[in-house]
């Protein structure tokens, strides 16, 4: 029976004839769904920018997260899946700050103060959260197969939702809207909301801040010595202990502000199940992006955005399927595997392929 | 492990030896009874969705059982009410380990539950074998009390609820869309659940029936936050009508988004029940405004007063639209314990478990938080309980959304104008 | 040798802020007021009450057992027990008294003081390692400007929201009424009681250490037998219930409760029983290694009979209810087995398993219903469809697999999860909609039928699951053992090396994942008929998880592990079902201990506990 599998192959491999038709007809089915949506033209240019400029918005949320993966899984190599817990628990707490500003009127009298106010407080608690993981259960398991810290991740994402939900209750909450991210920009025809701005530059704000902090800093050299090897760090006497944490500590910094901006952006939903799917997809893009290199955990972000945005509209619409919007993630998961099948290693690669056996 | 294994053996031939006496002697109904020795309290239970992503409306059922419980200080012809809660999850499997263990309890009579159809899907043949009732408080698909298989119907007997049957909400709020507002363009979305698929196609086909156009039937995912691409696909139809069934917080997501998509100024949303939470203007905000939302006909001050005793118990209003009805199931399967039990000679309480299943199904014009009562026998409505004229279309105003008034005013009320 | 000592105080101080920090969190998660609900032994003690005096308990006999060791004194140990007890009602006492009306002060006065204090100390610290003046008075500007931002918006939501509870929704009346002990309405009493109480229990926890060890263990025993008992009523009355008559149980449960009495007798029964094994279990022990190969032969023999035995009687000794959680079980160490393959033995990270179960479950399911969805109106019975299921299980593996084979590691990893989702997302969608039910399902699933019996009751399905995990076990048995086995056994190791000792990776992964598929497809046809209804949201990525952490929790490749993994991932959560709203929480906890203490997993195979000994970096379990 176990014969049945024999083929031969120096001269021609069946899985690489495979992999090709696959290819084919994945590429094939996204241009005759997209001409044929295109043909059509029910949905118009400036639609199509709106689509894309959202999906940018959303992308950086996404990149916001993956780069808590990104940078933890350059440095130990090692899936954080409790991460999307991480941006939840920032993002459910400062509801409650936001909602204290909204009532005093802070909130709309200087709005800038109090965004910033609220991103520092969400920050510090998913910090806080991300700081307490890793003393907690990551550190005991340093140099234990890759599959513990993995299985230890699931235990901490379930055991951080329960607590959340057992702390806050298990209800829906809001953002409050801020008054002036309410308007929108008209570009022409084009329709650009003043709060998806806000989400992309504040997005690109934190993302070079952390680009700085990791290419330019003293603190950021040391992640970068020992993301290539831990001995040759100690050695050079870097405190790894303290890096790491500071790791963890940045990411959940990171997710944190991305719990409010995106409390900003999709103001509704809040609730401890929340990170889940973000954490999930954060975790697609920063692989997309080729996971352990920052730039590509951003771009990574930014392309399953707009995938997601466009997708469905631009593709499966176009193919006939009804009910294309419930299928999004089936398009981004398919963009994915057709990246990995051509780029194994994501689009930017990472950055520390040494590494892997 | 070998003292375990011997002491299995011991006990499983005491069991053998010792076969039960029969303890209903004085039972003569033809499902069995339920004796309530004289010490001990009168059981029920809940299967209630405790953990994922829909725990909000678990705790919201609970909350109305606990509250009915209360109102009765805990008591029931002077004994004990015990309440025991069971995780039916949303699904089928969970719904099926529920019921399990609830009908591994010979003192158990019934139970409130489930929310999700699916679950009850699983529960309901565990629930009918062990001869208990199950009356469920968020169920709404059809099938559940369709008793013909070939048409996709799973009823079985002893199973009720007190929520809409997704036929008599859609077709009402169709109802309501056509005649009422006047519109001919509808288009739908659903969130795959089943109870927001199962209503979003009665509305349509119900629509269509009556000579509308259904110009878009579509859907999202459970966890979405980004409403934009299927609101872009819905603009290009220009429809009057926006049939949203969904739950919170996609309900709210494609609320708030709307207002940014250029093409859908003038559409109306219509939310169904899922939608009738107090949380919802005010999660939602301004966009909120406007919105019609489908949901039961609550009789004023019983209700204001059950909301006050809310907040007093939980210090919060009720996460979702449905702890009326919970309550109001609580209060049909205690007055049909009421009714049924009878005091046995040893002061223990005989209950009867047809004679329990006979009695809510008698239940008439019973007045319920959530209207009059009056469970129907006939498929597709068996077990059916709500009245379907005590649904009303509430109009969302700022009100509710700035001040947390709750509930909106109605706009629009059933019981006033039955079509049939 | 006493308290002043820096080190003993220390040492003190940190289990009694730790067991305070543990009550203070199961309190504001709702535990505690959750578990007073539970009565462990009829009036006499709830669980919530239980957790209030146990903690301080077990921190005071570690921290006595800590500090006897190195020599203290008799009085600073037992002083040190009641310290600790003392400190455990610390944070809670703390936490109460912000949330009274009269003491809310206190609140806002910590609030306004904790950056100041807090930054000093942190300064304080660095002074003490001699840093410079500057950096100095830097990090106690930036540690006070960081937690002045939590402290200050802390406050501000306080004073917004007014109660506590507002935000805390666990920090409620129940919440007070428990951990005061009834006297909510006053307080300071409340406060009092719950301090002695638990400083009564830290004095015992501590006293504990002076009991000679046989007798110690003994009671221990016992008393944790009792409570476990108790605490888990609904499942030894369940077990009971089918061994016993109703009156006979009624004496020793009320309902779910343990009767006082019978607490008693179980509690002395359990210590007498813990005092034997204490005293004589070593030497019973030594007595078996002692045995001739010929009788310990035999003994062995015995004890299999007995286990095979217990297994084909399992149904009847445990009733309908566990047998119900004893199939899931099963369908769980199916998967189980199944996805070893992949993981196990061929090191490949799967994180779609989820995939081949609902392919299994949906082909079983529209072959054979009943209702509008069947294809075949009830012609093709279970039987008939199972190897059909696990034929399509296997074909979707494979097809699924092809496009992977070139990926490694987390790329296989997050590839894999993402075919699940696809799988999933394609199941509700109203595309496939005419052919599997969408959102709605499938449903009217006859149940399998047996020489003309309807297999109905989950004590009946036992024994399909039970034949198909054993049928599973001897293929994967003669798998790992087979060429093709030790083929994996060197990709899992290193593929490159195994490419260039001239093993075909491609068609060997190709076979791992194919045959991994199978026994999917079949748990999943066996759960449709179990259920009798199908619907997409049973088909998450939860499942694919379960999968992988019980074979992690159990010891990755091995076989006896994967089964004990599923009793404890997928039973106790059932069992746990009592404390429904939790059950996550503590599953949760229980995957991070078990992994920081038990890395190897509970029933390791004895190649991985070489590598993990050796220090090797396994990548046994690495998934490249």
């Amino acid at each position: 029976m176990l014969h049945m599998f024999k083929w031969k192959t120096d001269e021609f491999s069946w899985v690489d004839f495979t992999i090709d038709v696959l290819r084919i007809l994945i590429v094939l089915a996204i241009v005759v769904g997209s001409w044929n949506t295109l043909s059509e033209g029910r949905i118009s240019f400036a639609q199509w920018v709106n689509l894309f400029i959202a999906g940018l918005s959303q992308g950086s949320i996404y990149a916001l997260i993956a780069l808590g993966y990104t940078l933890v899984y350059g440095i130990l190599l090692m899936i954080n899946f409790a991460h999307g817990e991480v941006f939840m628990a920032g993002a459910f707490s400062t509801v409650f700050l936001a909602e204290a500003l909204n009532r005093t009127g802070f909130l709309n009298q200087s709005p800038v103060l109090a965004i910033l106010l609220m991103i520092l407080f969400a920050g510090l608690v998913s910090m806080t959260v991300a700081i307490l993981l890793e003393r907690i259960a990551y550190r005991p398991l340093r140099g234990s197969p890759r599959l513990v810290p993995l299985i230890t991740a699931i235990g901490a994402s379930f055991f951080l939702q329960y607590t959340f939900r057992g702390l806050y209750g298990s209800g829906f909450k809001a953002y409050p809207q801020v008054k002036i991210l309410q308007g929108a920009l008209q570009i022409g025809s084009i329709n650009i909301p003043t709060v998806q701005i806000f989400v992309f530059v504040s997005a690109l704000v934190l993302m070079f801040g952390l680009y700085w902090l990791v290419e330019r800093s003293r603190i950021g050299k040391a992640m970068r010595a020992v993301s290539e090897n831990k001995e040759v760090a100690r050695l050079m006497g870097i405190d790894i202990d303290w890096v790491i944490l500071f790791t963890f500590g940045v990411g959940g910094f990171l997710a944190g502000s991305a719990g409010v901006i995106n409390g900003m952006f999709r103001p509704q939903g809040v609730n401890f199940f929340m990170g889940f799917i973000p954490g999930i997809k954060a975790f697609t893009a920063a692989v997309l992006g080729g996971i352990g290199n920052i730039p590509g955990a951003m771009l990574g972000g930014l392309f399953l955005g707009v995938i997601e945005a466009i997708g469905p509209n631009l593709v499966l619409a176009g193919l006939g399927i009804p009910g294309a919007n419930q299928l999004k993630d089936v398009i981004a998961f398919t963009m994915l595997v057709l990246v990995l099948i051509f780029r194994p290693q994501g689009i930017l690669g990472e950055r520390l392929s040494e590494k892997k056996a | 492990m070998k003292k375990t294994i011997a002491s299995f053996i011991l006990l499983s031939l005491v069991s053998v030896l010792w076969s039960p006496v029969s303890a209903q002697d004085a039972c003569t109904d033809n499902l069995g009874c339920v004796i309530v020795a004289e010490d001990e309290p009168i059981v029920i239970g809940a299967m209630l969705v405790q953990s994922g992503a829909v725990t909000y409306l678990g705790d919201d059922s609970l909350g109305g059982v606990e509250l009915a419980i209360m109102d009765r200080n805990g008591e029931l012809m002077g004994r004990e009410i015990e309440l025991v809660l069971e995780d039916s999850l949303c699904s089928a499997e969970g719904g099926q380990a529920a019921a399990q263990r609830l009908s591994a309890d010979p003192t158990m009579i019934g139970a409130i539950g489930t929310n999700c159809s699916s679950a009850a899907q699983g529960a309901m043949p565990i629930i009918s074998d062990a001869g208990m009732v199950m009356i469920a408080p968020s169920n709404t698909s059809p099938s559940l009390t369709n008793e013909d298989v070939a048409s996709g119907g799973s009823h079985l007997p002893g199973y009720f609820r007190t929520s809409h049957n997704g036929l008599v909400e859609g077709m009402r709020n169709a109802e309501f869309a056509i005649h009422v507002l006047g519109t001919s363009k509808l288009a739908t979305v659903h969130d795959g659940d089943p109870y927001t698929e199962g209503l979003a196609r009665v509305v349509a086909d119900t629509f269509a029936e009556l000579g509308g156009e259904v110009v878009f039937e579509g859907a999202v995912n459970k966890g979405d936050t980004d409403m934009a691409s299927i609101l872009t696909e819905i603009a290009v139809y220009q429809p009057d009508i926006a049939y949203v069934p969904l739950f919170e917080p996609e309900v709210n997501f494609f609320a708030a988004q709307m207002q940014h998509i250029a093409g859908l100024e003038d559409t109306v949303i219509i939310g169904g029940g899922a939608s009738f939470v107090a949380g919802f203007p005010e999660n939602t905000g301004e966009a909120a405004i406007g919105i019609f939302v489908s949901g039961p006909l609550v009789t004023g001050e019983a209700y204001e007063q059950l909301l006050v005793r809310w907040e007093e118990e939980y210090g919060s209003s009720p996460p979702s639209g449905y702890h009326a009805h919970a309550y109001d199931a609580t209060n049909l399967l205690l007055n049909a314990v009421e009714t049924v039990a009878v005091a046995g000679d040893d002061g223990s309480l005989i209950i009867g478990r047809q004679a329990i299943r006979d009695a809510i199904a008698a239940t008439e014009n019973y007045p319920g938080l959530t209207g009059s009562l009056t469970c129907q026998e006939e498929s597709p409505f068996a077990g059916d309980c709500a009245p379907g004229t005590a649904l009303a279309m509430f109009e969302i105003t700022e009100a509710e959304v700035y001040d947390d008034n709750w509930p909106p005013p109605v706009f629009w009320s059933f019981s006033e104008n039955v079509s049939e | 040798m006493d308290l002043s000592q820096s080190r003993t105080r220390q040492a003190i101080i940190t289990l009694g802020l730790l067991s305070g920090a543990l009550i203070l969190f199961t309190g504001a998660v709702g535990m505690i007021a959750a578990f007073h609900e539970r009565e462990v032994v009829n009036d006499f003690i709830t669980l919530g009450q239980l957790v209030l005096l146990i903690t301080p308990f077990i921190f005071g006999y570690t921290a006595a057992n800590r500090l006897g060791m190195t020599g203290e004194s008799p009085t600073s140990v037992i002083g040190g027990g009641i310290i600790i007890g003392l400190l455990t009602t610390l944070p809670t006492t703390l936490l109460l008294l912000f949330n009274s009306d009269e003491f809310r002060f206190l609140l806002d006065w910590s609030l306004r003081l904790a950056p100041f204090v807090v930054a000093t100390a942190i300064a304080w610290r660095l002074h003490r390692q001699n840093v410079e003046t500057f950096t100095l008075i830097g990090s106690w500007l930036l540690a006070a400007v960081l937690i002045g931002i939590v402290t200050f918006s802390l406050a501000l939501i306080f004073e917004v929201k007014g109660e506590l509870r507002s935000v805390l929704v666990n920090i409620n009346r129940d919440w007070v009424e428990v951990v005061t002990f009834d006297n909510r309405k006053d307080l300071m009493r409340g406060i009092f009681v719950f301090s002695l109480a638990s400083a009564v229990a830290g004095f015992v926890g501590s006293l504990c250490y002076y009991v000679p060890r046989t007798p110690r263990r003994a009671m221990f025993y016992g008393l944790s037998v009792t409570l476990l008992v108790g605490a888990f009523g609904e499942t030894v009355r369940l077990v009971l219930q089918e061994n016993l008559e109703r009156d006979t149980l009624n004496q020793l449960f009320r309902r779910d409760t343990l009767r006082q009495n019978a607490a008693l007798g179980l509690l002395v029964v359990s210590t007498v029983i813990g005092y034997l094994w204490a005293a004589f279990g070593d030497r019973a022990r030594q007595g078996f290694q002692n045995l001739g190969g010929q009788q310990r032969q035999t003994t062995q023999m015995i004890g299999t009979v007995l286990f095979v035995a217990v297994l084909l009687m399992l149904p009847w000794l445990i009733g309908r209810t566990l047998s119900d959680v004893a199939v899931t079980i099963g369908l769980f160490v199916l998967m189980g087995l199944g996805l070893n393959i992949a993981i196990g033995l061929a090191g490949l990270l799967d994180l779609g398993y989820v995939t081949n179960y609902a392919v299994g479950a949906y082909i079983l399911a529209v072959m054979t219903s009943i209702g509008p969805l069947g294809l075949m109106k009830g012609t093709f019975s279970f039987w008939m469809v199972i190897p059909i299921a696990l034929l399509a299980a296997m074909f979707a593996g494979f097809i699924f697999a092809v496009p992977v084979l070139r990926m490694r590691g987390d790329y296989l990893a997050i590839a894999t999860l993402g075919f699940g989702e696809i799988i999933g997302k394609l199941a509700i969608s109203d595309w496939l909609k005419p052919l599997i039910g969408g959102a709605q399902g499938v449903q009217a699933i006859p149940k399998p039928i047996f020489l003309g019996t309807e297999l109905r009751n989950p004590e009946q399905l036992y024994y399909i699951v039970l034949v198909a995990c054993l049928v599973t076990l001897f293929v994967s048995i003669r798998l790992n053992n087979s060429r093709t086995g030790r083929q994996w056994m060197a990709i899992r190791e290193d593929e490159d090396v195994a490419t260039a000792m001239g093993i075909d990776t491609a068609r060997a992964k190709l076979l791992a994942f194919t045959l991994s598929a199978a026994t999917g497809g079949v748990a999943g046809a066996i759960f449709a008929a179990k259920v009798g209804s199908v619907f997409p949201n049973s088909f998450t990525v939860f499942i694919s998880i379960n999968v992988l952490s019980l074979i992690i929790v159990g010891g990755i490749a091995s076989n006896p592990g994967i089964v004990v993994g599923a009793v404890v991932l997928i039973g106790l959560p059932e069992l746990l079902r009592e404390f429904s709203d939790f059950r996550f929480l503590l599953y949760g906890a229980l995957l991070i201990m078990m992994m920081i203490n038990r890395p190897q997993g509970l029933i390791p195979t004895k190649i991985v506990t070489h590598e993990m000994r050796a220090g090797v970096k396994a990548k046994v379990a690495a998934g490249d």
